[in-house]
């Protein structure tokens, strides 16, 4: 079945090429919703039926981070998993977000190898 | 071993501006790249027409990475990592060098918290036009790297300086003064 997948990133760069990267993928993949950062991303949330959520973690208004605990208290949204793809790199970062319950980290830059293969692992 | 005074800072950011760049512009946009002569330089980005794209870092070391180019090379490297054409600085231009500064000053922030403790970055600013001139209040010499890449020059600066040197009244660790006249 298709899953239908968000993007938060305040880049409209980094929302195109992930789009771009997620049309490539051979797993089946509904519609791409697009958030700037954590707050636009829940308003999406409430209004579309998201499988997965590909996030940003340095944004304005609400870091990913943030997004993470929010997803996390909401019983409507905390087994919708998520994928960090984030130039922060620093330990405590990647460990909170995995306490937060992140499910997977990529770093930028990444590759479209890169984020084809975790797509592939989450979603075949 | 502790990074302690500022010839040993010059040291290892001329190091981690290399990598960092070379490494963002080869995965992301495919593009090999040169380092050029390395130097200490007083003022920030410019005097430029073009685009710089800047990037606040806080913590224990605060100051700021700026990656900047001509026109031309912008257009270049959106090109590249949006797979389009641009043949003039518009919003997707803008979106991309800010993005550019984002991974590359990230990836150099990253990589010297080993040393330097827990760093934070800000959002990118991105200033695009003619004769662009910045200032830094701070009295610390920028490291200035000059990439060769496809023809072009890309220029890859950060200014950072241990907090307490801060005066305590001051909100952010460094205040540019960007000086635009388009």
């Amino acid at each position: 079945m298709a899953v239908d997948i968000l993007i938060v990133d305040d880049s409209a760069a980094i929302r195109k090429i992930l789009q771009r990267v997620l049309l490539q993928t051979e797993v089946p993949i509904g519609k791409i919703v697009e958030a700037g950062d954590g707050v636009e991303a829940l308003a999406a949330l409430k209004i579309n039926k998201i499988g997965l959520i590909l996030s940003d973690i340095n944004m304005p208004n609400m870091d990913g981070l943030q997004l993470l605990s929010e997803l996390k208290s909401s019983p409507e949204h905390r087994n919708v998993p998520v994928l960090m793809i984030t130039t922060e790199g620093a330990q405590a970062k990647v460990l909170e977000a995995v306490n937060l319950g992140a499910i997977g980290y990529v770093r930028k830059p990444f590759t479209a190898d890169q984020i084809k293969e975790k797509l592939v692992g989450l979603l075949s | 071993m502790p990074i302690t005074n500022s010839e040993e800072m010059h040291r290892k950011l001329v190091q981690e501006i290399c990598a960092a760049t070379q490494n963002v512009l080869s995965t992301m946009m495919g593009l090999a790249s040169e380092p050029g002569q390395p130097a200490a330089d007083s003022n920030g980005p410019g005097p430029l027409d073009g685009v710089s794209a800047m990037v606040g870092i806080v913590g224990p070391w605060a100051g700021t990475g700026a990656v900047s180019c001509d026109e031309k090379m912008a257009c270049r490297l959106a090109g590249a990592m949006l797979m389009s054409e641009y043949t003039e600085v518009d919003d997707d231009v803008v979106d991309a060098m800010g993005e550019v500064a984002n991974m590359i000053i990230g990836n150099i922030k990253t990589n010297l918290e080993e040393e330097l403790g827990p760093l934070a970055l800000g959002v990118p600013t991105v200033t695009f036009g003619k004769n662009i001139t910045t200032r830094s209040s701070a009295k610390h010499r920028w490291t200035l790297v000059p990439f060769t890449c496809e023809g072009s020059q890309l220029f890859v600066q950060v200014l950072l300086m241990e907090s307490v040197e801060l005066s305590p009244a001051r909100s952010a660790p460094v205040r540019t003064l960007v000086e635009a006249g388009v």
